[in-house]
């Protein structure tokens, strides 16, 4: 009996993509990202902000720059953006990430892909810096792993391809690096961690041995070992209670393999306003999906 | 007979509906007024003759008022198209303004500068886009705000993204990185287990004679397991991590803790005699393999795989490690 979630009672949609869709590969092959996701062009990332810059704006912006390799920072002075998607064009960029400040906090991220890409409109909040973060980790140079959850519709392919396109497509496994976007009911929930696989024996040792392990692993900081699995024996049930049984029972011992996170980098989440067709263009543009506050009235229906 | 000061005194000192009153003065909202404060001079009820600029999508014309038809209101005003040029327009106003009060023709045409400075200005801004704000509803921003909440608790991304890791791993995307073979490290667990019945004497002599412990290595079931650790004791004292270049110390120590490990494992694992002899069957294969491929990878392998060795010696000395500790705690 499971239990009834808003997404198992998600209402049906028919723009949902199966795994066996031609049509969506066509379409993949011929859509902007096709050039950079398959033939592997570097992606050259232009970070900029709007016109009026803010107290922690410029904290999140380094904090992409760091997440996204390949990414460069321009101040934006009083230009148009029209402008600056020629300039960028010239100069060979894949795509413009505009960030937009309001009331001194970042509002609104702005992914354009270039040359004609799509301009993807979003609505960034709960913003928490890489410093907040307890226990955070430093990204290390690696180019990260990208790991995109839950885009199931055709938009939230098209969106997921967009983001895909920001990221270098040969990852960099032994940098231990994953920056996932997971969307859940429309909303994408951006996370960067350092990954820690272990491989351990005893289960009830676990909590002290797990304190002596990540100081082993800080020593050992050079190696940027971010990724450990951790095969857990778990016995039964509790260990204390087991061990006076296990004299009759073989040992059941199950191997599990955990992977530890740690969080490192900035975290936020997404929301799409509106997609247009074209690069920035709001007036003449041809949007291919616009957020309507009458779209919310369902709380069972998503797009993404 | 018009009396513009009866008119002045009954506004000025009763009340006017253009005037608007703030702290710096007082001004008119009049839409014929030349000036915009609250006058008697300006005043352009208070006026029977009276000139004006007014400006009508993007074109100005003077406006003005004579006392000969103040009895019809229909017609009061007359309007003279000004053209574009700044200098035309002052001309011409100067020629329908002639005989006029030297203080409406000078109000004139101060407004006048004004509005062509205006006009210049609001069409640059035209071109030039500007940010619109938009507003959404406060209810609308409140909504989505929980509904970010609810949707953040639905996804529990650390497991999310923990799942995702392992289906990968277990696909097979990262390839040979990890190392992770569970069913080997099963059985040579075992194996180690009973093995440190039998090495248990060796325990001190180990410890004490690290040089020789080279030799003894070859013996040893599984160096990859226990290759690493030792290293990282000494590196912890050292802080030195440099795994390229104490391979002789790692397998010394190797020794060492893999001998610990075992009487560890013996320790805990003494009621169970079953699994006993099958591991030690198939270990002895799993031994001459292990061994023969560790000579082959150190030989041919050394230097180019050297980082990738590395990862694995980190975290089997972590597990070596890790053992060594279980071992301290059980002891105590």
């Amino acid at each position: 009996m499971t239990p009834r979630t808003i997404e198992n009672t998600r209402e049906p949609d028919e723009t949902v993509c199966r795994p066996d869709d031609d049509e969506l590969f066509a379409g993949n092959d011929a859509d902007e990202f096709s050039s950079i996701l398959k033939q592997g062009c570097a992606p050259k990332i232009l970070i900029t902000t709007c016109r009026f810059n803010s107290s922690r704006g410029p904290a999140f912006i380094s904090e992409l720059l760091s997440v996204i390799p390949n990414s460069h920072y321009y101040k934006r002075g009083t230009y148009d953006l029209k402008k600056i998607i020629e300039y960028a064009k010239k100069k060979d960029f894949t795509s413009i990430i505009v960030v937009h400040t309001n009331r001194r906090e970042p509002d609104a991220l702005l992914i354009i892909g270039l040359p004609d890409g799509p301009t993807a409109h979003f609505k960034l909040s709960k913003l928490v810096l890489r410093k907040d973060i307890k226990n955070h980790g430093n990204p290390t140079g690696h180019i990260p792993e990208l790991v995109l959850n839950n885009f199931a519709t055709r938009l939230g392919h098209r969106v997921g391809r967009l983001i895909q396109s920001l990221f270098p497509q040969s990852p960099e496994f032994r940098g231990r690096r994953v920056v996932t976007f997971h969307n859940q009911r429309d909303f994408i929930f951006f996370r960067h961690h350092r990954c820690v696989p272990l491989e351990f024996i005893s289960c009830y040792m676990w909590t002290i041995l797990c304190s002596y392990l990540t100081s082993i692993m800080k020593a050992f900081c050079y190696y940027e070992c971010r990724y450990i699995f951790e095969t857990k024996e778990s016995k039964g049930s509790d260990a204390n209670g087991k061990k006076a049984k296990d004299a009759k029972s073989e040992k059941t011992s199950q191997q599990k393999v955990i992977t530890r996170l740690q969080e490192c980098g900035p975290r936020f989440t997404l929301k799409l306003v509106s997609l247009q067709h074209g690069t920035f263009d709001t007036k003449g543009g041809e949007f291919e999906w616009v957020h309507k506050p009458e779209m919310d009235t369902s709380r069972r229906r998503f797009f993404l | 007979m018009q009396h513009d000061e009866v008119i002045w005194q009954v506004i000025r000192h009763n009340h006017c509906s253009f005037m608007a009153k703030i702290e710096t003065g007082k001004f008119c909202r009049n839409p014929y007024n030349v000036t915009g404060i609250c006058n008697r001079s300006s005043c352009p009820l208070a006026n029977s003759r009276y000139a004006t600029i007014r400006d009508h999508d993007g074109v100005f014309y003077l406006y003005m008022k004579t006392i000969e038809r103040a009895h019809q209101p229909n017609q009061l005003w007359e309007r003279v198209k000004l053209p574009r040029n700044y200098e035309k327009a002052l001309e011409i106003i100067d020629k329908n303004l002639m005989y006029w009060p030297k203080f409406l023709v000078h109000k004139t045409k101060q407004r006048l500068t004004k509005m062509t400075q205006m006009r210049i200005r609001m069409r640059k801004l035209a071109l030039k886009t500007r940010e619109k704000i938009m507003t959404t509803p406060r209810k609308e921003k409140k909504r989505e705000a929980r509904r970010e909440e609810k949707a953040e608790k639905a996804a529990v991304l650390d497991k999310s993204i923990e799942k995702e890791l392992l289906e990968r791993l277990k696909k097979g995307v990262y390839g040979d990185i990890y190392n992770y073979p569970a069913d080997k490290y099963n059985e040579i667990l075992d194996k180690e287990q009973l093995a440190a019945d039998d090495i248990e004497e060796d325990e001190e002599e180990a410890e004490i004679e690290f040089v020789e412990g080279y030799d003894d290595l070859e013996e040893e079931e599984d160096i990859e397991d226990f290759g690493g650790l030792a290293v990282n004791k000494s590196s912890l004292d050292d802080d030195d991590v440099g795994l390229d270049d104490n391979d002789d110390e790692e397998t010394v120590a190797v020794d060492h803790k893999r001998v610990r490990r075992e009487s560890s494992l013996a320790l805990r694992k003494l009621g169970n005699d079953e699994g006993g002899t099958k591991p030690k069957k198939k270990a002895r294969v799993l031994v001459e393999i292990l061994m023969e491929d560790r000579r082959q990878s150190t030989e041919s392998v050394r230097g180019v795989f050297a980082s990738f060795r590395d990862c694995e010696q980190v975290h089997r000395q972590s597990q070596e490690f890790l053992l060594s500790l279980i071992d301290r705690v059980a002891t105590c």
